[in-house]
């Protein structure tokens, strides 16, 4: 595909002078890393799964899902989606935005803690 | 990306000054990433404000509402071998699709390999699965609608329950869904050859390349993304 160029001379945006062949670059790994981390993400879901088969109730039960969540997320950001291995120009435009998304989060938190002290006050009928 | 001269990036700083070299001036942002990929991935942020809001929502609605919200324990409990299993049809579609993931992965690798006959092999087993992972997700869907669940409506507790969890698991099952058909199109082209002897596209009349084995990769492993999240929020929590 062509490609912009940063300095140096326009090259014609022909598909003339790309190679008919795809270029060689790209993420080449041993498979063994693909492997391992595919393992993990079986461990990991199990162990999740787990959380609710013995009942965890409250504390515990949160903080193990979210535990398990964020490092399956990980992995998979990480290893399968190739991030690790990606400039971190990249990385960082595509990761930074999450925070947007925690704000959110923390946002509606408060929000509905509000409401529902609201509906518990107003609203007997909901009770 | 060709013998094009570009930006010797070996010779620039790292950490946090060589995100900044990256990004000043009138140059491109993301260098040795080539477009396809970027586009990919700046789609993939967009759709994860997508499921974020939608699961925002489901938080808001469930930490509002003052009537008890349904236990998914056993909501999506299924009676096997005579007894009660809680979420194991979940744990199942999770095993499925963290399978389907895995052998993504391996179709990319063997893709920049060039090995044509074994990466299209793996893309259609990723397309099995994800099959697989929509025709539960249609068992399920089935099961709970025969047992009254609405959008706005269901036996056992508050009524936002039916809305966030067709709105959130049918989203999900489309992006699956997408994905199969993708796969089945990309793993077409991987086994005519189209990668090896540069046959130009039907709709964008260009020449593709093994890299779009690993773009598909990047949103089928998106999806898998998706579901853990669902998984841990929605089923669990």
């Amino acid at each position: 595909m062509p490609e912009t160029i940063v300095h140096g001379p326009a090259v014609p945006d022909t598909h003339a002078n790309l190679a008919a062949v795809a270029h060689e670059e790209g993420q080449h790994h041993p498979l063994k890393v693909y492997f391992i981390v595919w393992g993990w993400l079986f461990v990991l879901s199990a162990c999740s799964y787990l959380v609710d088969y013995v009942g965890l109730r409250g504390y515990p039960r949160w903080s193990l899902i979210l535990l398990f969540m964020l490092i399956k997320a990980g992995l998979i950001v990480a290893v399968f989606m190739h991030m690790v291995w990606e400039r971190r120009a990249l990385a960082y435009a595509i990761l930074l935005p999450m925070f947007a998304v925690i704000v959110f989060v923390g946002i509606m938190a408060v929000e509905s803690d509000y409401t529902v002290l609201i509906r518990r006050e107003y609203f007997a009928a909901d009770k | 990306m060709t013998d094009v001269p570009s930006v010797p990036v070996r010779s620039r700083p790292p950490g946090w000054r060589g995100i900044v070299a990256d990004w000043s001036s009138d140059q491109r942002a993301f260098k040795q990433v080539s477009w396809k990929k970027a586009m990919m991935w700046i789609f993939l942020l967009s759709d994860t404000f997508v499921f974020s809001c939608f699961l925002v929502a489901y938080m808001t609605a469930r930490s509002s509402t003052t009537i008890p919200w349904p236990n998914p324990s056993e909501v999506f409990a299924l009676h096997l071998f005579g007894q009660d299993i809680p979420l194991i049809l979940i744990a199942i579609m999770t095993f499925v699709l963290i399978s389907s993931s895995g052998t993504m992965a391996l179709a990319v690798n063997y893709g920049y390999r060039r090995d044509r006959r074994m990466t299209a092999r793996l893309m259609l087993a990723t397309a099995a699965l994800g099959a697989t992972f929509v025709g539960m997700q249609a068992f399920e869907w089935t099961k709970l609608i025969r047992e009254g669940v609405r959008p706005w409506s269901n036996p056992w507790g508050a009524e936002q329950f039916g809305a966030t969890f067709f709105m959130i698991t049918g989203f999900h099952g489309t992006h699956v869904t997408f994905g199969v058909i993708f796969l089945l199109i990309i793993a077409r082209k991987v086994l005519r050859g189209d990668f090896d002897t540069g046959r130009r596209g039907y709709f964008t009349s260009r020449r593709g390349g093994y890299e779009n084995v690993e773009v598909m990769g990047l949103y089928w492993h998106f999806v898998d993304l998706v579901w853990v999240f669902i998984f841990a929020f929605f089923y669990l929590w």
